[in-house]
């Protein structure tokens, strides 16, 4: 019944025009394309060495890719594929975010201990801020004041005032921090913490730890449990938080911060997109290679499509 | 034509009666299947899902990858238990007074066949009930596709049935039927593993599965699941019930069965 319920919610959310998911294969340099209406990779461009994080500019009219072996942010026309020019972003920058002004992005430098500031359009950097060591997890405040960057080594959520952009705050998290958002309206800091196996609530206003998320798939080691990238639903009614090598995305309560549910992807599934309505969820597997859609209404997996070697970042287009 | 359905409708309901009367056969049934799913697939439940082989659209845990072939084992098992009793008919009596209908002996064996069948596909449903309830369900359609690739491979595996009771004696023997025709069936087919796995560990052992028509059975029943037809199965499987059927009837032919009988 629940599938049968998750192919028809997937056949009436294939929206009209072809909105499309970009996903960046670490091992092949390149980004695949893959069709939400059919659901296949439509489109394979070759970028610079090492793509990770990726993110379209607020209007979708240009795609950041981070390079990492070619120490740029690389940017790109998304019609026709073409590399447009290169951001100066430091060593080896690994994820990065677009401030809500659509111009400053913030690039975390894994090699050099440092947050780079770029504006986009005088392609300059504006500021590099020294963090704990190996930098990687990036997120702004919805109201734009805030900029976090997660160390994997320091183990430390760093709190940058985007005005002064100065550290204002740093707070201990679990082992090997990955990746941070903020929810409710920017008043709650989520950071996952890969080695640790959890994440770690903040109150903002405070910076003070709120609450813990620990996660037990059945029948998996702990130690393969390795909570990575994670996104939230539509009203931000659950939590998708993809759990490296288990091999499982678990559905969070963001109210109750409880786990309820586990749900089979590809191996080694890092990071995850939505498409438009918040209906499909697109997670990439890097060891298996491939990107594993999942029906959000019946948490049911529908569909496993193969892209490149090691799949990294997703990122949306209308 | 009345007295052919209304020898088919005596023996199935024979059948039926028999097999409703026998609680602790229903119950053994239903149990080998389930102790596969929850104990042995338990086990094999892990942080992997198999790898996507048709029907399959993602990744699937081991449960789900095992309850068709475990709907194939009630059919196998189902199957050769009827072979059983048609041994027990014949040590009791009651198939010699079953074979002298003036109804043609092709059509007895027929409905003593479809009658088993049904008994098997009944148990398959209530087995498929029993895995949803456990968690591992299909698409509801899938359900009710299932149905003719449960009736096409119940036949195929009952006329197996048929045709090796035509060589056992004796109720003893029937033992021997459990080591060398049900456990190789079972154990070497894509009902447990898929079988490129099978391939992992010997081609030749992959090439053996995949000869089995046992295999063709499960995955014309895996794809039914689906929703989706899997043309070539069906060939096999149909194809095997033929010469499955043809050998019960020349093994039952009334010349050479009774030399059989007397030697």
């Amino acid at each position: 019944m629940k599938h049968a319920l998750a192919l028809a919610a997937t056949l009436c959310a294939a929206p009209a025009l072809a909105d499309e998911i970009w996903v960046s294969n670490e091992k092949d340099d390149t980004l695949s394309v893959i069709d939400i209406e059919t659901l296949e990779v439509v489109r394979t461009i070759e970028v610079g060495e090492r793509p990770r994080g990726i993110t379209f500019s607020k209007d979708y009219s240009v795609l950041y890719i981070c390079a990492s072996d070619s120490d740029a942010v690389q940017v790109m026309d998304p019609e026709t594929g073409e590399i447009l020019h290169d951001l100066p972003s430091g060593e080896d920058p690994e994820q990065f975010v677009l401030h809500p002004n659509n111009r400053h992005l913030y690039i975390a430098n894994e090699d050099d201990a440092i947050t780079t500031v770029v504006d986009t359009e005088t392609r300059e950097v504006i500021a590099q801020i020294d963090v704990g060591i190996e930098p990687e997890g990036m997120a702004v405040s919805p109201d734009g004041k805030i900029a976090i960057t997660t160390s994997e080594t320091t183990n430390m959520a760093h709190w940058i005032d985007t005005e002064t952009r100065e550290l204002f705050a740093n707070t201990l998290v679990d082992s090997r921090p990955r990746h941070a958002e903020f929810i409710k309206g920017g008043s709650e800091l989520w950071v996952s913490s890969e080695i640790g196996g959890t994440i770690t609530v903040f109150d903002v206003a405070t910076q003070a730890e709120k609450a813990k998320i620990n996660f037990d798939v059945k029948g998996v080691h702990p130690d393969r449990v390795q909570p990575v990238g994670f996104e939230f639903s539509a009203e931000e009614a659950t939590a998708f938080v993809a759990l490296g090598p288990s091999n499982h995305v678990a559905a969070v309560n963001p109210e109750t911060y409880e786990v309820e549910e586990y749900i089979l992807v590809g191996r080694r599934v890092w990071h995850m997109e939505f498409n438009a309505d918040r209906s499909l969820l697109f997670t990439t597997n890097g060891v298996s290679g491939d990107v594993t859609v999942i029906d959000v209404a019946s948490r049911e997996p529908v569909k496993t499509i193969k892209v490149g070697r090691f799949p990294w970042g997703a990122a949306f287009r209308p | 034509m009345k007295a052919a359905l209304t020898a088919l409708r005596a023996i199935v309901i024979r059948e039926a009666l028999r097999f409703v009367r026998q609680r602790s056969r229903f119950v053994a049934a239903l149990v080998r299947p389930l102790v596969w799913l929850v104990v042995f697939a338990a086990g094999f439940r892990a942080a992997l899902g198999l790898s996507i082989t048709p029907p399959y659209q993602t990744y699937i845990t081991y449960e789900i990858y095992i309850v068709p072939g475990l709907c194939g084992m009630i059919l196998l098992f189902n199957g050769m238990q009827s072979s059983l009793s048609l041994v027990y008919d014949r040590e009791m009596g009651s198939m010699r007074l079953l074979l002298t209908s003036p109804l043609p002996r092709w059509w007895l064996l027929i409905c003593r066949l479809l009658a088993s069948t049904v008994i098997s596909v009944l148990q398959v449903y209530t087995f498929l009930i029993v895995a949803a309830l456990y968690g591992i369900d299909f698409p509801l359609m899938g359900y009710l596709y299932a149905l003719p690739a449960l009736i096409v491979g119940g036949v195929m595996l009952g006329a197996l049935g048929l045709a090796l009771s035509s060589t056992i004696k004796q109720l003893e023997n029937f033992a021997g039927v459990m080591n060398f025709v049900i456990f190789p069936m079972f154990f070497l087919s894509s009902a447990l593993y898929p079988l490129w796995k099978m391939a992992e560990s010997s081609v030749l052992l992959r090439d053996i599965c995949a000869a089995n028509p046992f295999t063709d059975a499960v995955e014309l029943i895996r794809f039914a699941l689906y929703g989706a037809f899997n043309a070539p199965a069906l060939g096999w499987t149909v194809l095997a019930g033929a010469v499955f059927i043809g050998l019960a009837l020349w093994g039952y032919d009334p010349a050479r069965g009774m030399k059989r009988q007397k030697g």
